[in-house]
C-alpha cells in the first residue's frame, strides 16, 4: 500500500486533539457561511452564519435532525454548491475559487451515493479508480483491501442493484475511498441501514481514521451515533447549537438522569405521568424504565410503589435539553400532554382479537418478499414491526391495509381481509405512509377537509372534526400554508391528522417518525400512547430501536421471516448472555439476526 | 500544511472510464438497445411494406349510359391496368349509391353520347369522373391516374386506327412527362431514405435525453461531480457510445433500404457515412441539452419527442411538402435537422453526388449540430444549482 503511506507523510498524523486550533492542523475551516434556497418571500435559509473547524485525523459528526442543512452544509463542502456569503477553506484551499483541486482530495458520499445499479461491484469500482485517476499498479492492492474491509470480496460479480441496503452503502463508501482520499465528507452514510451494517460501517469508518490517518466528517439524525466521534456539532434549522466532545455534551447532565420503574402497569401510563411533574423536561421510555431528564437542582419526585435509580446522560439528553432551552414557538407546544390522559389502564379484560395474520407470504415473482408469518393484536394495543429496509414490513402493512393481495395464508383486520372486503371496511382503519401522501400544492386546511370528505364526514361533523385536528395537532398557525412549505415536524402532524380524521379504529403506521427531530418523535409518541388508551389500536414500523422499546408488543423480522415476537423484555431477554447482563434492544436485533440458528417460530 | 495531493490522473484514464460504463449500461439496457435495433427494424418494416403513397387497384365504378363498341374498349384498358379494379354498374345511381358507400373511390361515367362525339373531330369526347374527395391525397392521385389512363387509351386508339388526322385535332400538344430519379415514382424508393433520417433522429435525441435526467434521478451524477472528472470528459463519455450505437442504428437501416427495400443507392459512400455523423451529432446534442435542462426522465423524453421526433416527422418534408406549408411554418422548418439530412439522404439514394445540393445542407447540419453541442457546454457545470 504505497499510496496510503504516501499520503500520510504530508500531513501530521492524526493524533492531535481537538484543542490544537493552529490553521495548519485544520482539514476544514468554515466562516460565516450562509446558504438560502428559493425566491425572497420564500426563501428558506437553510445555512445560517455557520461557523467551525474541523481538525486534521479527527472524527467529527455533523448531528441534526432533517432539514437542519446537513446535506446543505456538505454540498458546499464539496464545491457543488456556491455560498451566499462566507468562507470555505477545505484542506487549505478556497472552495470557492479552485473547486477542481478540492474535489480532487477530498472523497464525498452524497446521501444516496450514486452507484451505476446495472453495473457489477468489481466494474462500479474500477469506473471510480478511473475517474480518480489511480494508478494501474495499485489497483489489484487497493481493490483487495477495500473488498476485504467491506466485505463485499465474494460478491464483485454481483449487480449492485441486487445488493441489499447496507452492502451498497459500503460499496458506495469503497469507491469514494478507491483512492484514498485526505478528508472524507459522509452524508448520513448510515440512513436506512440495518444496525449490523450501522455497526459495521461505523468500524471502517474508524479504521480508516486511525490506519490511514484520514479526517472524516459525517453527517447523521442517529443521535446515538454521536458517541463514535471525537467531536461533534450540533445543527439545528440551519444554525450550529454546539461543538464539542460528545462527553461535554452530557458532563453538565450528571446527577439528571434517572430512570423510573413501576411494579405494575404499563410504561407508557407512568411515562405519561412523570412527564406532567413539574421539574421533569423529558421523560422516555428505556428499557424496563422510564428515563427522565430532571431540571437544574431538583430531585425525583417521590414515586409511590416505584423505584428510581440514577443513569449515565446520553447525548439525546443534552440535544432535547438544548431544543429546549431555544427560542424556537414553533417546537414549544409539542411537549403538552394528549388530549385525552389516559383515566383508566386499557381494558384488558375483554381483549379482543383486531388483526390476525396466518401464514401470510406474499411472492413477487421468484423473491418471497414476506415468507409464512403469523402473529395477531389485540385491542388497544401498540403493535410494532420492526426491521432494517428490505425486510418485509411494507409489503405486510399493505396487505393488511387491503393494498396488495397475499400470495398465502390467513389474514384478517377488524374480522375482514381489506383486498376483497367492501370500501366500508376501509373506513375502519387509518393510514400513514412514509412519504405522508399529503397534496403538497394544497393548504393544511384543504388537505385536512380533502380527507375527511374522502371518508364520507360532512356538515356539523365535519367542521367539529376540522377544529379538532387544528386545535390538538397545534395547526392553526399554518392552516393556509400549503402543505408542502411546511417544517417536517409539521407535514407529519398533518400525515396524522388527515389519517385520524374519521376517527378509525385501526391507525396503521408506516415509518412515521424518520427524520424528525427528538421533540415531534415525543410529542407524536405521546399522542400514539392517548390514541391507544382510548381503545385504538396502533400498528406501527420503525427502524428506530429505541422506538421498538415503546411498544406493547412487536416482532422483529428479517428477510421476510419472524426472528422474534413479544414485549420489548421478551424480545430483549433472547440476546442476555453472561457477557450482556443488560442488552439493548439494537444488541437483541444484531444478535437475532447473525444468529445462525433458525428463526424462532412465529406464534405471537 | 502542505498542499493537498490532487488525485488526478490522466484525462484519458477517466473518459475511458466513463465510456465503458455507459457502454455496459447500454449493453445491459434492454430497452436502449431495443430503441437503436428494434425500432429502425419495425419502422421500416411498417413503412416500407404498409405504407405506400401510390394508388393500386383503385376500386373504380364504370358506368356506360349506351354501352358500345368504344365504352367496352374503354372499360378493357380500365381492366387492364393494375391501378384499377373496375366494376360495371347498371346505372348512374346504383354507381352513386357504392360510392357512397365506400365500395368504389370513383365512377367513370360514360355518357350515351360519348361515342357519336368520338368520332367529331370538332370536339373532345365528354367523360363524367366523379371522385371521393374525403381523402383529397388520395382523391387527387386517382384523378391523376384516370386522367393518364384516358389519355393513353386515346392515343393507343388513334394509332391503332391510324387515323392521323382525328388523333392531331384532338391533341393539338402531346404532353411527354419524363420523371427524374425515381423513374418508376415508386414512392417507396423516397419513403425509406426519409424514413432513415426520422429513425436516427429518434435514436438519437431520445436515447441521451434520457441519459443525463436519469443520472440527475438515480443521484449518481452528484457523485460523479465530486470527482475529478472535468465537464468536457463528462460530456464526450455521453456522446461517444451513444454515437456508436446510432451509427449501428443506421447501417442497419441502410443495409435494410438498400438490401430489403432495392432502394438504389447512385451516391458515395463515404459521404453518407460523413452526413450521417453530422447528422447524428445534432441530435445526439439536442437531446443531450434536453437532459441537462429537464434533469427528470419522464419530462426528458416528453420534450423529446415533442421537439425532435415529431418535427423531423411532420416538418421535415419526409411526409407532408415543405413547398405547399403556410409561410410561417416553412420558416419553422429551417430549424429542424432533419429536413437537411432528409435532402441529403434522398440526393445520395436517388441522384448520386450532387455537390450543389449537398454541400449548403451538410454546413446547415454542422452548424445545428455545434450549437447544440456549444448550447449544452455552457449549460452544464458542475454543479447542483
Amino acid at each position: 500500500m504505497p499510496s496510503l503511506l504516501l499520503k500520510n507523510d504530508t500531513q501530521a498524523l492524526g493524533t492531535q486533539g481537538p484543542e490544537t486550533q493552529a490553521l495548519g492542523t485544520q482539514a476544514l475551516v468554515i466562516q460565516g457561511l450562509y446558504k438560502s434556497f428559493g425566491k425572497a418571500p420564500r426563501s428558506t435559509q437553510a445555512v445560517n452564519n455557520v461557523s467551525f473547524c474541523v481538525p486534521m485525523g479527527a472524527i467529527v459528526g455533523l448531528i441534526g435532525p432533517d432539514g437542519a442543512g446537513k446535506t446543505t452544509l456538505m454540498r458546499l463542502m464539496a464545491g457543488l454548491l456556491t455560498p451566499d456569503a462566507g468562507s470555505l477553506q477545505v484542506l487549505g484551499v478556497d472552495v470557492q475559487k479552485d473547486p477542481l483541486t478540492v474535489q480532487a482530495s477530498i472523497g464525498y458520499m452524497p446521501q444516496h451515493f450514486g452507484l451505476y445499479e446495472d453495473l457489477t461491484v468489481q466494474e462500479n469500482l474500477t469506473l471510480y479508480a478511473d475517474l480518480q485517476g489511480l494508478p494501474f499498479n495499485q489497483r489489484p492492492d487497493r481493490y483487495q483491501q477495500l473488498l476485504a474491509m467491506t466485505g463485499l470480496g465474494a460478491f464483485t460479480d454481483r449487480l449492485a442493484g441486487q445488493l441489499s441496503g447496507g452492502m451498497k452503502q459500503k460499496l458506495g463508501l469503497a469507491c469514494t475511498l478507491v483512492r484514498p482520499p485526505n478528508l472524507l465528507l459522509l452524508d448520513e452514510p448510515t440512513v436506512g441501514v440495518d444496525p449490523v451494517s450501522r455497526r459495521e460501517l461505523w468500524a471502517i469508518v474508524i479504521q480508516l481514521v486511525q490506519e490511514e490517518g484520514m479526517t472524516v466528517l459525517l453527517s447523521t439524525a442517529y443521535l446515538d451515533e454521536a458517541e463514535h466521534c471525537d467531536e461533534v456539532i450540533l445543527l439545528h434549522e440551519g444554525q450550529i447549537l454546539g461543538q464539542d466532545t460528545p462527553a461535554a455534551f452530557t458532563q453538565h447532565l450528571a446527577g439528571r438522569v434517572w430512570g423510573a420503574k413501576r411494579h405494575q402497569g404499563l410504561r407508557r401510563h407512568l411515562q405519561a405521568e412523570l412527564r406532567q411533574q413539574p421539574g421533569i423536561l423529558d421523560a422516555v421510555i428505556d428499557g424496563d424504565w422510564v428515563r427522565v431528564l430532571l431540571a437544574e437542582q431538583t430531585a425525583p419526585p417521590a414515586l409511590p410503589d416505584g423505584v428510581w435509580q440514577p443513569l449515565p446522560p446520553r447525548f439525546e439528553d443534552a440535544f432535547v435539553l438544548m431544543l429546549h432551552s431555544q427560542p424556537a414557538p414553533q417546537t414549544a407546544p409539542a411537549l403538552a400532554p394528549p388530549a385525552s390522559p389516559p383515566i383508566e389502564p386499557t381494558p384488558r379484560e375483554r381483549p379482543a382479537e383486531v388483526i390476525a395474520v396466518h401464514g401470510l407470504t406474499r411472492r413477487f415473482g421468484a423473491f418471497i418478499a414476506v415468507n409464512a408469518i403469523s402473529f395477531s393484536v389485540q385491542r388497544g394495543e401498540i403493535f410494532g414491526l420492526l426491521g432494517a429496509n428490505g425486510a418485509g414490513k411494507s409489503t405486510t402493512f399493505r396487505m393488511l391495509c387491503g393494498l396488495l393481495p397475499a400470495s398465502g395464508g390467513a389474514l384478517s383486520v377488524a374480522g375482514v381481509d381489506l383486498f376483497t372486503a367492501a370500501a366500508k371496511a376501509r373506513a375502519r382503519i387509518g393510514y400513514m405512509s412514509q412519504k405522508y401522501a399529503l397534496y403538497e400544492v394544497l393548504s393544511v386546511l384543504q388537505n385536512l377537509k380533502f380527507f375527511a370528505r374522502a371518508y364520507g364526514l360532512k356538515g356539523a361533523h365535519l367542521s367539529q372534526r376540522l377544529a379538532w385536528a387544528l386545535a390538538e395537532f397545534d395547526l392553526d398557525q399554518y392552516r393556509d400554508t400549503n402543505s408542502g412549505l411546511l417544517p417536517l415536524g409539521f407535514k407529519q402532524r398533518l400525515a396524522m391528522a388527515c389519517a385520524l380524521m374519521h376517527e378509525p379504529d385501526i391507525l396503521f403506521l408506516d415509518e412515521p417518525t424518520s427524520g424528525v427531530d427528538p421533540i415531534e418523535r415525543r410529542a407524536f409518541w405521546a399522542r400514539i400512547n392517548g390514541l391507544a388508551d382510548l381503545g385504538v389500536t396502533i400498528m406501527i414500523t420503525t427502524h428506530f430501536m429505541d422506538e421498538a422499546e415503546y411498544c406493547d408488543r412487536l416482532v422483529i423480522m428479517s428477510q421476510g421471516r419472524i426472528l422474534a415476537a413479544g414485549t420489548p423484555a421478551v424480545i430483549r431477554a433472547q440476546a442476555q448472555t453472561e457477557a450482556a447482563p443488560n442488552p439493548s434492544m439494537e444488541d437483541a436485533f444484531i444478535t437475532l439476526i447473525t444468529a445462525p440458528t433458525q428463526p424462532a417460530g412465529a406464534g405471537a | 500544511m502542505s498542499p493537498p495531493t490532487p488525485r488526478r490522473g490522466s484525462s484519458w484514464m477517466r473518459m475511458g472510464g466513463l465510456i465503458r460504463k455507459e457502454s455496459l449500461q447500454i449493453l445491459r439496457d434492454p430497452a436502449s438497445i431495443a430503441i437503436a435495433f428494434l425500432l429502425p427494424v419495425v419502422l421500416l418494416l411498417i413503412f416500407g411494406y404498409g405504407v405506400s403513397l401510390n394508388a393500386k387497384h383503385i376500386p373504380l365504378a364504370f358506368v356506360a349510359d349506351a354501352p358500345d363498341k368504344e365504352s367496352a374498349a374503354l372499360l378493357a384498358s380500365f381492366n387492364h391496368s393494375s391501378y384499377f379494379s373496375p366494376r360495371i354498374a347498371p346505372n348512374l345511381a346504383t354507381a352513386e349509391r357504392w360510392l357512397l358507400n365506400r365500395q368504389v373511390d370513383a365512377i367513370v361515367h360514360v355518357p350515351s353520347d360519348f361515342s357519336a362525339q368520338l368520332h367529331t373531330a370538332s370536339q373532345s369526347a365528354p367523360l363524367q369522373l366523379i371522385i371521393n374527395g374525403v381523402d383529397a391525397n388520395q382523391a387527387r392521385l386517382t384523378q391523376a391516374y384516370i386522367q393518364a389512363g384516358w389519355q393513353s387509351w386515346l392515343a393507343a386508339r388513334t394509332q391503332a386506327a391510324g387515323l392521323e388526322h382525328s388523333a392531331a385535332a384532338a391533341q393539338p400538344v402531346a404532353l411527354a412527362a419524363r420523371i427524374w430519379f425515381n423513374p418508376e415514382l415508386r414512392s417507396r424508393d423516397y419513403l425509406v431514405p426519409g424514413l432513415i433520417a426520422v429513425i436516427m433522429t429518434l435514436i438519437g435525441a431520445l436515447l441521451t435525453a434520457l441519459v443525463m435526467a436519469r443520472e440527475w434521478e438515480r443521484g449518481t451524477l452528484e457523485a460523479l461531480m465530486v470527482t475529478p472528472v472535468h465537464i468536457n470528459e463528462l460530456l464526450i463519455g455521453k456522446l461517444v457510445p451513444y454515437f456508436v450505437l446510432g451509427m449501428g442504428g443506421m447501417a442497419l437501416s441502410v443495409a435494410m433500404a438498400v438490401w430489403l427495400f432495392g432502394v438504389p443507392f447512385l451516391g458515395s459512400w463515404w459521404l453518407l457515412v460523413l452526413t450521417s455523423a453530422l447528422f447524428l451529432l445534432t441530435a445526439l446534442g439536442m437531446g443531450l441539452f434536453i437532459s441537462i435542462v429537464a434533469r427528470n426522465q419522464f419530462v426528458a423524453s416528453l420534450i423529446a419527442i415533442i421537439t425532435t421526433f415529431l418535427p423531423a416527422f411532420m416538418l421535415s418534408g419526409f411526409i407532408f411538402d415543405i413547398g405547399s406549408m403556410p409561410g410561417w411554418l416553412q420558416n419553422l422548418t429551417y430549424l429542424v435537422s432533419a429536413r437537411y439530412f432528409i435532402v441529403i439522404l434522398h440526393t445520395l439514394f436517388l441522384a448520386g453526388d450532387v455537390a450543389s445540393v449537398l454541400w449548403p445542407n451538410t454546413l446547415a447540419l454542422l452548424a445545428i449540430a455545434l450549437f447544440f453541442i456549444a448550447a449544452s457546454r455552457r449549460k452544464i457545470r458542475k454543479s447542483l444549482e
